[in-house]
């Protein structure tokens, strides 16, 4: 199972955000960067958590922000984005949030092994505060599992 | 038997929940086909199911079904989606 594409240019660590919007638009601006999505991605997954509520923040402290596939993603791709001050999304039980993992999958049919594979990395319990508190992207990229280029 | 995860997406957290809820039926020795879906086709999707695990967010949006609706809170602790399963259908 493989995970998507992790780069340095997709890692923010300690970012400031004032609100989940700016939180989610950070995630979509990494994922900019590393060229897996477009501009209008962030939108996008803004427009998820607006039309559906906060249900990405799936475990405590971790938002999964991501949209459909469609003309703004370029790539499979994933973005991490620490949060200096946790935000809050409005989750009844996981708020606040202190990692915010984007996500963006180009194709339906294939996201599976790509979310097995984000799914083995969080079923350690622990991967959310050693993400929290990493300090370098490299840190990052150990607890995900992905070699440094 | 038939278990839908349903999210806002179709891919993202209804597929985190799908290969959970597979980790979790296996701890249990259970067997189940579990198709993760968009709330948008849930009608269609669910109608033979047995089970929904979902978010809270869609409960509301599922609406009447004959199938159990089960909210998961955390979704990558497979042992809440074991207990919650186990509960269902035991």
């Amino acid at each position: 199972m493989s995970l998507p594409p992790l780069p340095e240019s997709a890692i923010e660590i300690g970012a400031v955000a004032k609100d989940w919007r700016a939180a989610v638009a950070l995630s979509g601006e990494a994922l900019a960067r590393s060229g897996s999505a477009r501009p209008g991605y962030a939108d996008e997954m803004i427009r998820m958590i607006e039309d559906h509520g906060p249900y990405v923040v799936i475990a405590p402290g971790l938002a999964l922000a991501h949209a459909r596939p469609g003309p703004q993603v370029i790539t499979n791709g994933l973005s991490i984005v620490t949060l200096k001050e946790p935000v809050r999304f409005g989750h009844a039980h996981n708020d606040p949030v202190r990692v915010v993992l984007g996500l963006a999958i180009s194709e339906a049919g294939a996201h599976l092994a790509a979310v097995a594979a984000v799914a083995n990395i969080f079923n350690d319990s622990s991967a959310i505060d050693q993400l929290a508190a990493a300090t370098t992207a490299a840190e990052i990229q150990r607890i995900m599992g992905v070699s440094p280029e | 038997m038939k278990i839908v995860t349903i999210c806002g997406a179709g891919i993202g957290s209804s597929g985190v929940l799908k290969v959970n809820a597979e980790r979790a039926l296996r701890a249990l020795d259970l067997e189940a086909t579990v198709v993760a879906a968009d709330v948008s086709t849930v009608r269609t999707v669910a109608a033979d199911a047995q089970i929904i695990l979902t978010s809270q967010e869609f409960v509301e949006a599922i609406g009447k079904t004959n199938a159990d609706v089960i909210v998961i809170v955390n979704l990558f602790d497979t042992s809440e989606l074991a207990q919650k399963l186990e509960d269902a259908l035991g």
